[in-house]
């Protein structure tokens, strides 16, 4: 099905070797060609790539995430909102849309730990985590959180007892997962605001858990 | 299709390498493919399946060799050849056909939020009533199409049981093709690690994976 054209391929008229052709600036110019010509075609409007860009740069990201969880830690009500649908529990702090059109949240407790991949693409929650990590979508990853994820979670410093169920989710279908990771101890006291700037990336993938500040 | 993409449970990659305080993009051209490949697929000439597809299709040794974003750009292209968006040979020269009429973009700027916040769904009504309930034991078939499908090598043949009912979703092996949506029953099942790799593994330990009716069969 793909095939090689000019844009896709090297211009340099030396190179025969087209795998080889993915040089930083050699791949920029066959990009900017696409982009020029779809544009002088009228298929794209300059002004709506810009505008993408920009959403994925300051609309999403993990702070989003980060306040679902906090929400769900210190309103009891919404995090049994959030894991009986988290697509509508989400879009209730204004976050919805592509990638994340079929949410689900699933909750680590003392007994299990729940990890998230994408063995077959890089499926990933993107209104509430944003665009993911190159870790996230490389082989190893994707080739070993199924396989061995306590090795996987070991490398990422996390270190789970065998009572732990290991809970791995593998991304096969457009419903996309959220950790819901464990809220730490000696934080009673603090507030959603004051909590969501624990919660990292990591810990609503699964490769991390939640600390105390 | 067994492709390389299909990595659930292969040796030989290495450990996961991390990069600290890792920047959005690596450069504006990652961000440039993001962008273009958005707003072409806005024109909804072909979905989300299509678009793996064209990447699973790759060969083997071009797949492991491309960054993320630099994917995109063979099979960007390549869907909007075949579904007319762009000629082939506009394509190979990077220049627009003169004499095809200009078009007017369906996305534009201050239509973008609105798009990225809705989103493609796809969950659709169907009469098919789900076959399974939550608690039903299966067994994934055991189907090696040389087409798109989502059910990856390590599951299958396996025995698991049914953990989630997500209604009927647009299913991707027909709709990758152009053959239909065929929207159908998304369960999640869930399969202990010790059917899946042996006892190795953690006899605690699970795995739940998202899989259309047409992946399972009653093992019940």
């Amino acid at each position: 099905m793909v095939q090689e054209d000019a844009i896709m391929t090297s211009h340099d008229p030396h190179s025969n070797d087209h795998d080889h052709s993915s040089v930083p600036g050699d791949l920029a110019l066959r990009v900017k060609a696409l982009e020029s010509l779809v544009v002088e075609k009228g298929l794209v409007d300059p002004a709506a790539l810009d505008a993408i860009i920009e959403y994925y740069e300051h609309k999403v990201g993990p702070r989003n995430g980060a306040r679902v969880v906090a929400r769900a830690w210190t309103d009891p009500d919404y995090k049994t909102r959030l894991l009986r649908n988290a697509t509508a529990a989400i879009a209730e702090l204004g976050y919805s849309g592509r990638q994340g059109e079929h949410m689900v949240a699933v909750e680590n407790t003392d007994t299990t730990h729940n990890l998230v991949v994408c063995t077959l693409c890089s499926c990933y929650p993107l209104p509430v985590l944003g665009l993911p990590p190159s870790w996230y979508k490389s082989a190893p990853y994707r080739s070993r959180a199924i396989l061995e994820p306590r090795a996987v979670l070991q490398e990422f410093g996390l270190d789970l007892s065998d009572d732990v169920e290991v809970r791995v989710w593998d991304s096969t279908a457009e419903i996309r997962y959220l950790v819901l990771p464990q809220r730490p101890a000696g934080t009673e006291a603090m507030t959603e605001e004051q909590l969501a700037p624990l919660v990292t990336r990591d810990a609503m993938i699964g490769t991390a858990v939640v600390t105390q500040p | 299709m067994n492709g390389i993409h299909d990595m659930g449970g292969m040796h030989g990659f290495g450990p996961i390498v991390r990069e600290e305080n890792e920047p959005l993009w690596h450069a504006p051209w990652e961000a440039r493919m993001f962008a273009v490949g958005s707003a072409l697929g806005a024109w909804g000439r072909w979905p989300i399946d299509a678009s793996r597809a064209q990447i699973e299709s790759m060969p083997a040794e071009k797949y492991l060799r491309s960054a993320y974003y630099e994917k995109r750009l063979p099979a960007t292209i390549a869907n909007a050849v075949e579904r007319g968006l762009i000629t082939q040979e506009e394509a190979e020269t990077g220049r627009p056909d003169p004499s095809a009429p200009k078009a007017t973009p369906p996305l534009t700027a201050d239509q973008v939020e609105g798009l990225m916040k809705h989103g493609s769904p796809t969950t659709r009504a169907v009469e098919r009533q789900p076959v399974f309930q939550i608690g039903h034991a299966v067994r994934t078939r055991n189907l090696h199409p040389t087409t798109h499908t989502r059910l990856p090598r390590y599951a299958r043949d396996k025995p698991g049981i049914i953990v989630l009912l997500h209604g009927a979703h647009v299913f991707p092996d027909t709709n990758a093709l152009f053959r239909g949506e065929n929207p159908q029953p998304l369960y999640t099942v869930k399969f202990r690690a010790q059917d899946l790799w042996g006892e190795a593994a953690n006899p605690r330990d699970t795995v739940c994976i998202d899989l259309w009716e047409d992946y399972l069969e009653s093992a019940q």
